[in-house]
């Protein structure tokens, strides 16, 4: 499923004295296939852009469309799919883990599939949830805990298992790891490439305000700022804009500072902002000087 | 959808009923309700709409948010003038329409109904004028004398500041969770009632486990700067009194004084605008 925007534009509170501008039309093309990372400040209007794609915000002016299915339709027409479509584009919010209800973890995996696969037998509700456990590696001995006696991490691996259990094609997770420690950013990170890599999430879309977790991991980035896409592309062309980067208080992976330092001495590196990438280019040019 | 519910939020703007001090709003609120339950005919009740009218206008606040709040009530006004004209007690020489409706029930109805109109809209105005924080300071002040009974005023106000401030986080923090788990497919809109409710069940138990948690941290940050709300504690904003709340009081010490006037000299009045119209 390929997500099409154009000139997507919404007002919160229209009419009133305190309306605000949070998507100024917006055009961007979310690939399948990519793993998309959506970086911009608190108010830069990318969680009002999420927000559109699984019709949690209606669209207002513009085009949107996910799929074959056109958010831009008429109201009742869209109506009609909103649950075909929250199936298909998972959406993971910020601190997920504040969202968990039910008495067990299994209990609360299963809302979601119970909700849109109201016919579905005892069997399929197992082994979707017992599935969605295991991608986010939660063992069996943690169905039956609560959810209120597992650590953060835990809890929001659960509360991501409980949006994985509907199988999406796009997932869509605002700051996914927000808050964790070193080990369980890497550990969920790592998580979300193996679902992307072994195809069981097609597309995944992050938000994010931490520029080498969007370069690390990312395939695409687009860059909100006031409402507006004001870069998107490839991490290392949107990153080779280094002073335009920094002017909006964003800045560039630690690899970009780097690099500019290196060149303030007279050494040129073309990286393309990867920890990996930028390691083989300094080495390269340490033994050809050397 | 949660816009709707917090009706009679504070609207920043600056006037002259914005600069009033607190205290001088909260007691003249009380003066405008003995008003509007004074007034004993529609004229008189009309003079206490006329003094909410100038204060709207004297506050810059747009007409349509002091009227949002009829919408909160608008049951309530339906249901006591239905029971007004259901229950009216009819007197020697009423106009009988039909079944239990009388001309005198229908007008008593409707005064009562202007009158919880007037009464709501104007509490709406003090809200819509004063922020949280300076209305529990006037609060807190007015109900000074009360300690010398040993009423904890002060927490009192601290209780209530804190509850109103948590107003709006705890509607941000439902429209957060309700967005959550509709992308979970959950469905709020439709069923029967009981469906409905049970529907409700995924965002009630994580607002209340999010609101305990939220009070356990406030409760450390205070302690933590070792706030014990002592009887020494200063503030940094001292509540004074103006020209300002020298002129509300006179005005309105002049409708008050109008309206008993109208109650006691309505025939006298009436016919003196009658003779103006011919």
């Amino acid at each position: 499923m390929r997500i099409v925007a154009e000139n997507l534009t919404f007002t919160y509170n229209k009419k009133s004295k305190f309306s605000v501008d949070a998507l100024k039309d917006v055009t961007l093309t979310v690939e399948e296939g990519s793993f998309f990372g959506i970086i911009g400040h608190t108010g830069s209007g990318k969680s009002t852009f999420i927000q559109h794609l699984n019709g949690l915000i209606p669209v207002e002016k513009g085009k949107l469309t996910v799929g074959d299915i056109n958010l831009a339709d008429k109201p009742k027409t869209v109506k009609k799919r909103y649950k075909e479509l929250r199936s298909k584009v998972g959406m993971v919010f910020q601190y997920p883990e504040y969202q968990l209800f039910a008495e067990t973890v299994f209990e609360d995996v299963a809302f979601g599939y119970k909700n849109f696969y109201p016919e579905s037998s005892e069997e399929e509700l197992k082994n979707a949830v017992f599935s969605a456990l295991s991608l986010l590696g939660l063992g069996g001995d943690t169905v039956n805990k609560s959810p209120m006696d597992l650590s953060g991490g835990q809890k929001r691996r659960v509360a991501i298992a409980g949006v994985l259990v509907t199988r999406p094609e796009i997932l869509v997770l605002d700051e996914p790891v927000a808050g964790l420690d070193p080990v369980g950013k890497n550990e969920l990170l790592k998580l979300l490439h193996n679902l992307h890599d072994s195809g069981k999430v097609k597309t995944v879309i992050i938000v994010s305000h931490d520029m080498d977790e969007v370069c690390e991991n990312c395939t695409d980035v687009a860059v909100f700022a006031e409402g507006r896409v004001v870069f998107k592309g490839k991490p290392k062309d949107v990153f080779a804009n280094g002073e335009e980067m920094k002017n909006l208080r964003l800045g560039v992976p630690v690899t970009g500072y780097l690099s500019e330092e290196l060149e303030k001495n007279g050494v040129k590196i073309n990286t393309d902002f990867t920890r990996d990438d930028f390691v083989n280019k300094v080495v390269d040019f340490y033994k050809n000087n050397r | 959808m949660l816009s709707d519910m917090t009706f009679g939020q504070y609207y920043p703007s600056k006037s002259f009923v914005h600069d009033n001090d607190p205290r001088t709003k909260i007691l003249l609120l009380i003066v405008y309700i003995v008003m509007v339950f004074v007034a004993k005919n529609f004229l008189a009740l009309f003079l206490a709409l006329v003094f909410l009218a100038v204060t709207v206008l004297a506050s810059g606040v747009p007409v349509t948010s002091v009227l949002k709040s009829i919408k909160a009530i608008i049951f309530l006004i339906v249901f006591t003038a239905i029971l007004n004209v259901c229950f009216y007690k009819p007197k020697e020489g009423d106009t009988h329409y039909f079944w239990v409706i009388y001309k005198e029930g229908l007008i008593a109805a409707a005064f009562l109904s202007l009158r919880l109109v007037a009464l709501v809209m104007g509490s709406s105005v003090l809200t819509l004028t004063t922020t949280p924080v300076s209305l529990t300071d006037g609060i807190e002040s007015l109900l000074k004398p009360l300690t010398y009974i040993k009423f904890p005023v002060h927490d009192l106000a601290l209780i209530m500041s804190i509850a109103l401030r948590s107003i709006p986080t705890l509607a941000n923090e439902t429209e957060r969770i309700i967005n959550a788990q509709k992308a979970r497919g959950a469905d709020f809109d439709s069923g029967n009632l009981i469906k409905k409710a049970k529907a409700l069940i995924p965002v009630l138990i994580p607002l209340l486990i999010s609101a305990f948690r939220r009070g356990d941290e406030l409760g450390d940050a205070m302690d933590a700067r070792c706030y014990t709300g002592s009887k020494t504690r200063t503030k940094y904003k001292k509540l004074t009194f103006t020209w300002r709340d020298l002129v509300s009081f006179l005005v309105t010490a002049v409708f008050l004084t109008g309206i008993i006037l109208l109650n006691v000299y309505s025939v006298e009045v009436t016919a003196f605008f009658m003779s103006l119209w011919s």
